[in-house]
Formats: C-alpha cells, sequence, structure tokens
C-alpha cells in the first residue's frame, strides 16, 4: 500500500489528508512535535483567555484519528533522505514515504534586536509559545507588543483579559496602516485606545534591556524612550518553517519552492502551507508565501488532488481573509490596497459611534468592484465572491447590499444610511436599495 | 514621518470607583442572602412585608446593580475571560456548592415542604395581593423562579447590550415567566378559577390533556375552562407546527418556555458544561424520544381507563401517571435539570428529557425553514460555538465544512453566531429549497 507520510498536523497537513483519506484507502502517517492532535492555531488566544480549554479547540474528537485511519507520530522529523525516501525522526525511528508533504508552518520573525532572546521575550505561534506565555506573565503588570498586526493585536487582546497593561510600538503612522487603508486603521487604532491600551505609532524598537537576573526590565524606541515592562511579546509577522528540509536537497527559497502544483523539485515531495514558496509562472511576479488559516485550508484541498494524481493547479481564486480587532470584527473580499491605486475609487462609509465601516473599491472604467473592507457588519462570503467575480459595479453591490448582509436578525442596519452617502457624493446618482432578498443566493 | 492624531470617543477601564460600586452591589447582594437565612427561622413572621423587602429586594436590587455597573468597564462585545478558569464556571468548588444548594432547595421543595414554611410566609404579602389568598410552596418557588429569570435577564441584556437578538429575547423569555407563569396564574387564583399556565401545554404540562385535568377544568372553570382546553389543544395541533415550520423550535424552547427562561437567564453561567461529544448525542436521541414516547403512551392509557370507566386498566394508569410526574417531572426537570445546572450545563432537561423538544425538534428537522447558515469558507475551526452551545450541538463541525446546522435540538439561542469571531454564523428562516447545502 502506498504510504502518504505528511510533516505537519496543522490546518494544511490536516486538510491534505482529508481529502486524499476521502478518495484514497492509502496509508496516511501524520508527524508532529508540536502536539499529539490537531488543533485550531488562531484559537490558542481563547485558551489563554479562559474562553476555552484545551480540549476545545481541537476541531476533532480524539477518535476520529483511529476511525479514519490516520496515524500519528508525536515527534520531530529531523532529517530527510529523499533518495532512499526516508524520514529521521528525532526518537531514532525512521519512516519510509511513497509520498511526502511538508507542512511544517511558520516560525515568529525576530529581526536582531539587541535583547530578543532574553527571558520575558517572545513571539506567539506554536502551543509551546502558549505554554511560554503563561509562564513569562504570571504575576507582571505590563507588557510591550513589538509589531501593529493581526497576532499583536492578538496577544494584546490576551494580555489585557489578565489585567496587564499593553503598550504597543508600531512602525506605521497607524495600526496595521501597512495594509489597512488609513480610515480603517485609524478606526482600529481609536479602538485600542478605547481599550486604555497604549499605542505609539511611527515607532520602531531598538533593543530590550535586561534585569540582573537576565530578564527583560524595558524597551528603548527608535525615538530612545525607555519603556519599564516585564514580558515583550515580539509580532512582526512571520517566516516559513523550512529547518528541515535545509541540505535534503528540496529546493528552497524564503519558503520550500514548489510549482502552482505544489510540487517540489524533488518527485513525490510536496510543500503546502505557511511554509511553501510558490513560484510564479509570470515573468516578473513575485513569488507567494501565504500564511493565512484559509490559504492553507485551500492548498491542502488542491495538494490532496495532486497526491491523488488529478493534477489540479492552486489558485486561491478570489482573496478574502477576516481577523477580529478586540470587539470589532473585520472581513475583507477581493483586492483592498493601503493606497489608492491608479485607475481605482474608493467609496468609504463610516458609522456615526466609529466603530463601523465599509469600503468599496471599484474600477474607474467599468466600474466593478474589486474589493471590499468592511468592519462591524457581517457580510455574506459566497454572494460577495460573486459579485466581484462577475465584475458587478459598485451600484449593484450598493443597491442590493441588503443581500449580503449577515447580521444576526434585529441589527441595525445601515444600508439606508450607505446608499445615501454614495448619492450625495456622486451627483446624479439616484440609486435605491433593494429591500428583497436576492433570488437563488441560498441554494 | 507625519503621525496623525488619534482620539477615542471613549476609554474603559478598571478603576478604584468600578470596584468600590462592584463590591457595594455584591454586598447589598449578600445581605439580601443574609435575610433569607433569617427568615428560615420565623423571626420573619411577625413583620413579613419587611423581612420581603430585605430579601427578595435586596438581592434584587444589589444583582441588577452589579450587573449593570459592568457596563462601565469594558465596550460593548464579546467578553467571555475567565469562564474556564472561574470556580462557578468551571465546575470547580463554587459550582459544586451551587449544585447541592439548588439541588437541596428541590429536596426539600418536594419532600419536606415543611422546612421551608418561614420562607413561605414570606412571600404572603405578594401572595395575597396577587392571589387574594395565602402562599403556598409552588407561590415560593414561583416567586423564586421568576425573580431568578428577570435578574439574570438583566444580566443577560446588560452583557450582549450589543446583540439586539439576545436583548429582545431576554425581554420575551422574562415577559413570559411573569405574565404568562406567575401573574396570570395568580389572577386566575385570585378569581376562584383554575390555575392555568397558558405558555405550556401537552407534551410538556402533559396533565392538560389527562381525562381528570379536562374533568376538573370544565367543572370549576366553567366557559374559561373550555377555553383553557381549546387554547391547550390549538397551541399544540395548530400553533406548534405553524410557528415552527416558520421560525425553528426556538420560538418556543428559547423565547417562550419557562424552562427555557431560565436556561437562557441564570442558565447562560454554565452554557459552556454542557457535553459535546458525539457519546451524548447518542445518549440524547435515545432518551429524549424515550420520555415522549412514555407521554403518548402515558396520555393514551388514561384515556382507554376514562372511557372504559376503569374496566380495562383499573388504577393501573394513574400509578402510572404518578409515577412518570415523579420521574420525570421531580427528579429529571428539577433536580437535574436545574440543580445540576453549574456541572452539566443549563439545558440537560431540555436536551435529554422535555417532550416538547422532541416534538419540536422533529418538526424543525423535517418541516421547518430554519437553519443555521455557514458562511462560506470564513471559519477558522476556533471552537468558540461548539464551547458555548448549550445544547451540546458540535456546530464547528459543521461550521468548518461549510455545512449549514440543522440539528433537532438546536433552540436558537444565537450565542453560537454572537460569540463566532468570524462572522460565520446566522440564524435564518428561508426557504427550504437549499436548507440541506452542499459540502466540500
Amino acid at each position: 500500500m502506498e504510504h502518504l507520510v505528511i510533516i505537519g498536523n496543522g490546518i494544511t497537513g490536516i486538510t491534505t489528508a482529508r481529502y486524499v483519506r476521502k478518495q484514497s484507502g492509502m496509508r496516511i502517517t501524520i508527524i508532529s512535535n508540536e502536539s499529539k492532535y490537531f488543533f485550531s492555531r488562531t484559537a490558542l488566544m481563547y485558551v489563554y483567555m479562559g474562553h476555552m480549554k484545551w480540549e476545545n479547540i481541537k476541531p476533532y474528537e480524539d477518535w476520529f484519528w483511529k476511525k479514519n485511519r490516520l496515524e500519528l507520530i508525536f515527534a520531530k522529523a529531523t532529517s530527510i533522505n529523499t533518495d532512499s525516501k526516508k524520514v529521521l525522526l528525532d526518537n531514532g525511528e525512521e519512516i519510509s514515504y511513497d509520498k511526502l508533504v511538508i507542512a511544517t508552518g511558520s516560525h515568529s520573525n525576530k529581526f536582531g534586536w539587541s535583547g530578543q532572546d532574553l527571558k520575558g521575550v517572545q513571539g506567539l505561534y506554536s502551543k509551546q509559545d502558549l505554554e511560554l506565555l503563561e509562564e513569562n506573565t504570571k504575576n507582571i503588570r505590563s507588557a510591550v507588543i513589538v509589531g501593529g498586526g493581526l497576532i499583536g493585536i492578538e496577544l494584546a487582546e490576551m494580555l489585557h483579559s489578565r489585567g496587564i497593561h499593553v503598550m504597543f510600538l508600531v512602525r506605521e503612522k497607524l495600526y496595521w496602516n501597512s495594509i489597512l487603508p488609513d480610515e480603517e486603521a485609524a478606526m482600529v487604532s481609536r479602538h485600542i485606545l478605547e481599550h486604555n491600551m497604549e499605542l505609539k505609532l511611527g515607532v520602531e524598537l531598538k533593543e530590550i534591556l535586561a534585569d540582573e537576573k537576565g530578564r527583560a526590565r524595558a524597551v528603548v524606541t527608535s525615538k530612545g524612550e525607555e519603556m519599564p515592562c516585564q514580558f515583550v511579546g515580539l509580532t512582526p509577522g512571520v517566516h516559513p518553517n523550512i529547518d528541515l528540509v535545509k541540505n535534503s536537497g528540496i529546493e528552497t527559497g524564503r519558503g520550500v519552492l514548489v510549482n502552482e502544483f505544489l510540487e517540489t523539485n524533488i518527485c513525490d515531495v510536496y510543500a503546502a502551507g505557511d511554509c511553501a514558496e510558490i513560484k510564479s509562472n509570470i515573468e516578473g511576479d513575485k513569488n507567494k508565501v501565504e500564511q493565512l488559516w484559509y490559504t492553507g485550508k485551500m492548498q491542502g484541498k488542491i495538494l490532496a488532488q495532486n497526491i491523488l494524481g488529478n493534477k489540479i493547479k492552486y489558485d486561491r481564486g478570489i482573496w478574502y481573509n477576516s481577523a477580529k480587532f478586540l470587539d470589532i470584527e473585520y472581513q475583507t473580499y477581493g483586492f483592498v490596497s493601503a493606497a489608492p491605486r491608479a485607475g481605482e475609487e474608493n467609496f468609504y462609509w463610516e458609522h456615526s459611534s466609529g466603530k463601523i465601516c465599509l469600503r468599496l473599491v471599484y474600477k474607474s472604467d467599468d466600474r466593478s468592484v474589486v474589493g471590499v473592507n468592511v468592519f462591524g457588519i457581517r457580510l455574506r462570503h459566497r454572494l460577495f465572491e460573486s459579485w466581484i467575480k462577475e465584475k458587478k459595479t459598485i451600484e449593484y453591490a450598493l443597491e442590493n447590499l441588503h443581500s449580503a448582509n449577515f447580521d444576526p436578525e434585529f441589527y441595525k442596519k445601515h444600508e439606508q444610511e450607505i446608499i445615501d452617502k454614495f448619492n450625495k457624493e456622486n451627483s446624479g446618482q439616484k440609486l435605491i436599495l433593494n429591500r428583497k432578498m436576492l433570488s437563488g443566493i441560498f441554494s | 514621518m507625519n503621525i496623525i492624531q488619534i482620539e477615542p470617543y471613549k476609554v474603559y477601564g478598571h478603576n478604584k470607583n468600578l470596584e468600590f460600586l462592584k463590591k457595594l452591589g455584591l454586598t447589598t447582594i449578600g445581605i439580601g442572602f443574609l435575610f433569607f437565612m433569617i427568615s428560615l427561622t420565623g423571626v420573619s413572621n411577625r413583620q413579613t412585608l419587611l423581612f420581603f423587602f430585605l430579601s427578595f429586594g435586596l438581592l434584587t436590587a444589589g444583582s441588577i446593580f452589579y450587573f449593570t455597573i459592568q457596563i462601565k468597564e469594558a465596550p460593548a462585545g464579546i467578553k467571555n475571560n475567565r469562564i474556564f478558569f472561574d470556580a462557578l464556571t468551571s465546575r470547580k468548588a463554587i459550582a459544586w456548592l451551587l449544585g447541592i444548594v439548588l439541588t437541596g432547595f428541590y429536596v426539600l421543595l418536594y419532600w419536606f415542604p415543611e422546612t421551608l414554611q418561614n420562607l413561605v410566609n414570606l412571600v404572603n404579602p405578594l401572595s395575597y395581593t396577587l392571589r387574594g389568598t395565602a402562599a403556598d410552596r409552588w407561590f415560593l418557588y414561583g416567586s423564586f423562579y421568576t425573580t431568578a429569570v428577570i435578574i439574570m435577564a438583566i444580566r443577560m441584556i446588560a452583557k450582549y447590550r450589543h446583540n439586539r437578538y439576545q436583548i429582545i429575547r431576554s425581554v420575551s423569555v422574562s415577559f413570559f415567566q411573569l405574565a404568562f407563569s406567575f401573574i396570570i396564574p395568580g389572577i386566575l387564583v385570585s378569581l376562584n378559577k383554575p390555575e392555568f399556565y397558558f405558555n405550556y401545554f401537552w407534551p410538556l404540562k402533559f396533565q392538560y390533556l389527562f381525562p381528570d385535568e379536562i374533568k376538573y377544568l370544565t367543572s370549576s372553570g366553567g366557559a374559561l375552562g373550555y377555553f383553557m382546553i381549546f387554547w391547550g389543544a390549538a397551541m399544540f395541533v395548530i400553533a406548534t407546527p405553524v410557528l415552527t415550520y416558520f421560525f425553528g423550535k426556538r420560538w418556543y424552547c428559547s423565547w417562550v418556555c419557562g424552562c427555557g427562561g431560565l436556561a437562557e437567564t441564570a442558565g447562560d453561567l454554565f452554557r459552556q458544561n454542557s457535553d459535546k461529544s458525539l457519546k451524548a448525542w447518542k445518549l440524547e436521541r435515545i432518551s429524549i424520544h424515550s420520555v415522549l414516547i412514555f407521554v403518548v403512551v402515558t396520555t393514551s392509557l388514561l384515556w382507554i381507563n376514562s372511557a372504559s370507566n376503569g374496566k380495562v386498566l383499573g388504577t393501573v394508569s394513574q400509578g402510572f401517571a404518578e409515577w412518570y410526574g415523579f420521574i420525570i417531572g421531580a427528579l429529571f426537570s428539577g433536580i437535574i435539570g436545574v440543580g445540576f445546572y453549574p456541572i452539566f450545563g443549563s439545558r440537560v432537561w431540555c436536551r435529554f428529557g422535555c417532550p416538547m423538544a422532541a416534538t419540536l425538534g422533529m418538526l424543525q428537522k423535517y418541516f421547518s425553514r430554519f437553519r443555521i447558515t455557514t458562511n462560506g469558507g470564513q471559519c477558522i475551526s476556533c471552537g468558540n460555538c461548539s464551547t458555548y452551545c448549550e445544547m451540546g450541538i458540535d456546530v464547528k463541525s459543521y461550521a468548518q465544512r461549510g455545512q449549514n446546522i440543522i440539528r433537532s435540538s438546536c433552540v436558537g439561542c444565537g450565542i453560537c453566531a454572537a460569540v463566532c469571531p468570524r462572522g460565520v454564523l446566522k440564524l435564518e428562516n428561508l426557504p427550504r429549497e437549499g436548507k440541506y447545502n452542499q459540502v466540500d
């Protein structure tokens, strides 16, 4: 029987295994030294905050693996021999494979700051990081978080839930401003302040100072300011974890290099998820490293088909992502850039509460919607995606916004206010809100 | 670099004033409890009204103050911090203690009511005002129950103040508890009419279709008695299927029902303790349908017996009914259902025992427009939905596959959608085509 070995039991590795199992009886082994069972990485924060126990963040009950004949090995893979098709484990065991998937995920970025390896300084990515965080944040009063992104805001919420004072160091002029346009970034920044956290904008980390026990006691900013703290969270993003494949003959760049079928340069060896760098076949285009839960899941699904011999190119389709900034939910579909691009126009509406907003980006020429940012309102993913795919116009999207609303029942609707603003800004436009649901959107 | 100044509209946070006010609220609650204890000794019998206010009054005022003052602590949003650390909500010492106290109260109420006589006297002023007669233990129970629902509904509204579905639902269960299960039955008593609960019907209130009950209602209630029988029958035969078709079982279980009322308010503290395992689901399907069969059999037996003037079954059917009342009514819905809230979660009775829930569940699954829609590919399998499902449904097992959630046990409380951090879930009543969607 063919043996598929998957290194990494995150969302990518597990999705690959599940989809292969759906269509094939091949032997499947999954190796991880992070946790015995698959857990939801995005839910680590909730364990720290006491919203859930470890048991609750496992997407499948423990009987699932045996029932689906997915063999789990809790050990560290230390090297790969692609000639003899073997993976060596740290317990001395050797696992032979017919096909191998590398789905080793990411490491937290550290940019060589002085003091970055002190006690009380860490990133947040793995189960081990979470355990270290428990240790590092015992009985502390204040923390500095370096990096204004999606992990940073989660770490801030976590620490805040334990009554620890949070101070952010953010390089951009507003929170996550490298991705979010000014208005949205300002909204998030305001919301951070609303929670009584400190936000130092336009500031970088210079160094971390130690106390006599070798533990972080303060950070020094690029402006020379010294900020006392007992903990430093480093959250300036992640990079592919390729430790295992170094010296294995498998080609690497930033990540494990793969083609659009997620194949590496070595036959029968594949890579996907955070650790993979997908080579672009368009001249001048950058290779893609995608480090989201969603892209990991999509890549795993495609990879399964390629392993089964049904060659399919990986195409992530219309981009989407979601997050939650403390109390404000965020969804984005399509492409919204931080700064306006040529040939595109923006329509932006913000509620008077300063916590709800909607941005539609559309092409100037055919007025087709290319992207949406939405905060504090839930939208129907598949419907909006189809609008972008079918190049529906901004006018169509606005008039049918009611159909795209996914907020719970009885929530206040803002669609009329949004349309009124558009009509006001675009003289001559007299859009009328369609209060009926579009037919066929639920089938 | 050009730095944009950002001013928050408001800043929240802990401070000493808030801490003091919270302690003040808790102290008031504590004093209220103390006066319940003191009243047990009987000293309250001389000054009933005074002690009524010192016990019920202080408890209510203190709780409402304590729950609403917390609004000032943090902006509106899901704040389930520490739920799995705190002893009350994570099945630790205080949870067990509370479970024992609640269970003990039910034991006294059912089998040693004389021990509670002084507490019964405490609600005499209320009983005379409302019902024109002295209180009994069931009136005491009703007073406690209604107070708990209303206080905890206010807590619920404060906690979910950003969520209008939860606010309206909390108002609804409080209204039905207060009006339909407390005030109207009280007025009926004062008018010398049968004490009737218009928000309960067969098969939950199985007696309402028992021959003896019908005889009693028609003989002592006159025209009103006939209306009550008609009401109960119509609610079961017409309203139940029609409303369930349009809205799912939630129209009853999490908007009207009194058992649901307590579960949705006081029980919100314990919803995370329901068992989510596949094993529990299997047990649930066997037990809840067994109880339903039991009710149907009991009712049929009683009618057969009544029609044959007791010739066919003699006293067997009556014994059967009494036995059912004890096992199901007292043990299951009372002691396990409420007494064990802190250990098994708030919906043990509704999930494993309630015959009304079983009936509504079948309608919901096969004939209703209701489902919980999953939003495209946005699920991150975090598990919040499953954790906070009081019915123990593993919601995420559907959501992470992009599958709509169609489960007979779902009471439509909407908490899964509220706690979802990625906008994945929505309770919807839609055309039945497309109810079972494609799964990837």
